[in-house]
C-alpha cells in the first residue's frame, strides 16, 4: 500500500513542479515541432514516399523529444540533494522510479498527442481515424521509452559527461521499441490501415522486462 | 519545543572504511555514540565527516565495516525507520512553496496528520508567515529552517546533522541550538559535524576529531572538547 501512495504522492510532485516551471514540456513540445516542421520539407506530402517514411520519421521526433525530456528527471534532483531525501522518505525506493517514469510517459504523451494534429497536416497521413489503436502504441511505445530512459538518467546523473551519457546508452537499448512501434504505426498509416499484434507483443514484453528488471534493481541506481 | 520522549537509540561503527576509487574517505573507522549521546565531528574539509554522517544515514553504503543501530540495552535494531538528515544542500524542493515540502514528505513517511504536521514545524521553525512562497524565493538562512524542519518531521530518535548552522543568522543558531538541546534533553541521539565553536557546539557532550579519514581524538571532557572543536594543537 505504502508503494502506491508513495507513487500516487510523488506523481503528484512531479506533475506539480513541472506544471508550475513548465520547463521540460515547453521546450519539447517546440524541438518536436521544429524537427517535425524540417522533416516534412523532405518529402512530397501528396505522395505514397510520405505515407511510407511519415512513422519512422515520427518516432524518430518523439526518440529525440525523449531523450531531451529524460535528461533532466534525475538531475533535477541533485541541485539540492533531493534524492536523498526521498530515499529516507520512501520505505521502497521503486516509488521515486514509479512516479518519475508515470511523469515521464505522460509528458511524453501528452507531448505525442499535441503534434498528432501537425504531423497529420503536414505529412498528408490520417490518422484520426485510427486514433485509438495508435493512442494505444503511442502509449507502449512511450511507456517503454520511459522505463528504459528513467533507469538510464537514474544512472547517467551520477557520471561524468553525463549530457553525453544518456543519449549513447538510451539509443541502442530503444532500438527493439523504436523498431516494434515504428512498424506497428507504418501499419496503421497504410492506406488500409491494419493493426500489427505482433508488434504490440514486443512493445507489451519490452515494457514488462524492463520493469520488472527496475522494480528488482532500482535501489541499486540511487546508490551514492 | 516540547518534544515526546523516544526510545533512545545509539549507533555503532565498526572498522568502516569507504573507498571512492583508490581514495579513502574513511579509514578503519570505529566508534559508539551511545543512546541520547550528542556528538560533534570536527575536522577540515576533506577529512570524512559528511561521508560518515551519510553512512549513518545508509545513504552511502561503507565499503567494509558494519554499522548498527542499538537499543538502550545494546541489543541490535534490525529496522530504523526514524532518522532525520540535515545535508549540506537543503534536500527540498525550489519549486514548491515551505508548506508543499513539508507536506509531501510528511506524507512520504506516513505522518499520521501531515498538515497539523506541517503546520506545527513551520510554526517552530518561524515561517508561518511563509508558508505559501516559493523555498526558491527564500533567503539561504530561511531554507536551512524549512530543511531543518523536514529533518525534524518524524520526530526522529536519531539525528544527523552536516554543518547544520549555514546560512543562519544569530538568532537562527540560538534557535537552533534550543531545539537540539530540547532534543537531547528528550532522549534523541545527536550526531552533527561542525566548524569551531558555537552555541550549538555548547550543548555536546562528546568531541571526535577526524583527519584524512580516520578518528584522531575523541573525548567527553570539557577542554579538550573545545580543543577538538577548534583545531587548537592541530
Amino acid at each position: 500500500m505504502s508503494l502506491f501512495s508513495n507513487t500516487a504522492v510523488l506523481l503528484g510532485k512531479e506533475l506539480r513542479t513541472e506544471f508550475r516551471s513548465r520547463e521540460l514540456l515547453t521546450t519539447t513540445v517546440v524541438f518536436i515541432l521544429v524537427v517535425v516542421v524540417l522533416f516534412s520539407f523532405t518529402f512530397d506530402a501528396s505522395s505514397a514516399e510520405s505515407q511510407r517514411f511519415a512513422a519512422s520519421l515520427l518516432w524518430l521526433a518523439f526518440l529525440f523529444a525523449a531523450s531531451l525530456m529524460l535528461q533532466p528527471c534525475f538531475l533535477r534532483e541533485q541541485s539540492n540533494d533531493t534524492l536523498s531525501a526521498l530515499r529516507l522518505s520512501v520505505k521502497d525506493p521503486f516509488a521515486i522510479f514509479a512516479a518519475k517514469l508515470s511523469a515521464n510517459t505522460l509528458f511524453l504523451l501528452l507531448t505525442e498527442l499535441l503534434m498528432l494534429p501537425v504531423f497529420s497536416v503536414l505529412f498528408n497521413v490520417p490518422v484520426f481515424p485510427v486514433i485509438g489503436r495508435l493512442v494505444l502504441v503511442l502509449f507502449l511505445g512511450s511507456l517503454g521509452v520511459s522505463i528504459a530512459g528513467t533507469a538510464l538518467s537514474a544512472i547517467s546523473a551520477q557520471a561524468r559527461m553525463r549530457e553525453l551519457l544518456l543519449p549513447l546508452l538510451l539509443f541502442p537499448l530503444l532500438a527493439p521499441v523504436l523498431a516494434a512501434s515504428t512498424q506497428v504505426t507504418v501499419g496503421l498509416l497504410d492506406a488500409t490501415p491494419f493493426m500489427k499484434w505482433k508488434g504490440i507483443g514486443y512493445l507489451v514484453i519490452f515494457d514488462v522486462v524492463f520493469l520488472t528488471a527496475l522494480w528488482l534493481f532500482g535501489e541499486y541506481l540511487l546508490e551514492e | 519545543m516540547t518534544l515526546p520522549a523516544v526510545s533512545p537509540v545509539g549507533i555503532r561503527f565498526e572498522n568502516i572504511d569507504k573507498r571512492y576509487g583508490g581514495l579513502y574517505a574513511l579509514r578503519r573507522v570505529s566508534l559508539e555514540i551511545a543512546a541520547g549521546e550528542c556528538m560533534v565531528l570536527a575536522g577540515r574539509n576533506g577529512s570524512g565527516k559528511t561521508t560518515l554522517l551519510r553512512i549513518a544515514a545508509r545513504l552511502v553504503r561503507p565499503s567494509s565495516g558494519t554499522l548498527t543501530f542499538l537499543d538502550n540495552r545494546q541489543g541490535a535494531i534490525a529496522e530504523l525507520s526514524q532518522t532525520g538528515f540535515v545535508g549540506h544542500a537543503t534536500m527540498v524542493y525550489d519549486e514548491l512553496t515551505a508548506e508543499e515540502n513539508l507536506l509531501l514528505f510528511a506524507q512520504l513517511l506516513g505522518i499520521a496528520e501531515p498538515a497539523a504536521r506541517a503546520e506545527t514545524l513551520l510554526a517552530e521553525v518561524g515561517l508561518t508567515d511563509r508558508r505559501k512562497s516559493l523555498v526558491r524565493t527564500f533567503s539561504r538562512g530561511m531554507r536551512q529552517r524549512v530543511a531543518i524542519a523536514r529533518a525534524l518531521l518524524n520526530e526522529p530518535s536519531i539525528l544527523l546533522l552536516d554543518e547544520p548552522a549555514t546560512g543562519l543568522d544569530p538568532q537562527g543558531v540560538t534557535w537552533l541550538a534550543e531545539t537540539l538541546r530540547g532534543m537531547r534533553d528528550a532522549g534523541r541521539t545527536i550526531l552533527m559535524s561542525l566548524h569551531g565553536e558555537s552555541e550549538i557546539s555548547a550543548m555536546a557532550t562528546r568531541a571526535v576529531r577526524l583527519e584524512a579519514g580516520s578518528v584522531i581524538a575523541d573525548t567527553r571532557t570539557g577542554a579538550s572538547l573545545s580543543s577538538i572543536l577548534t583545531f587548537a594543537g592541530a
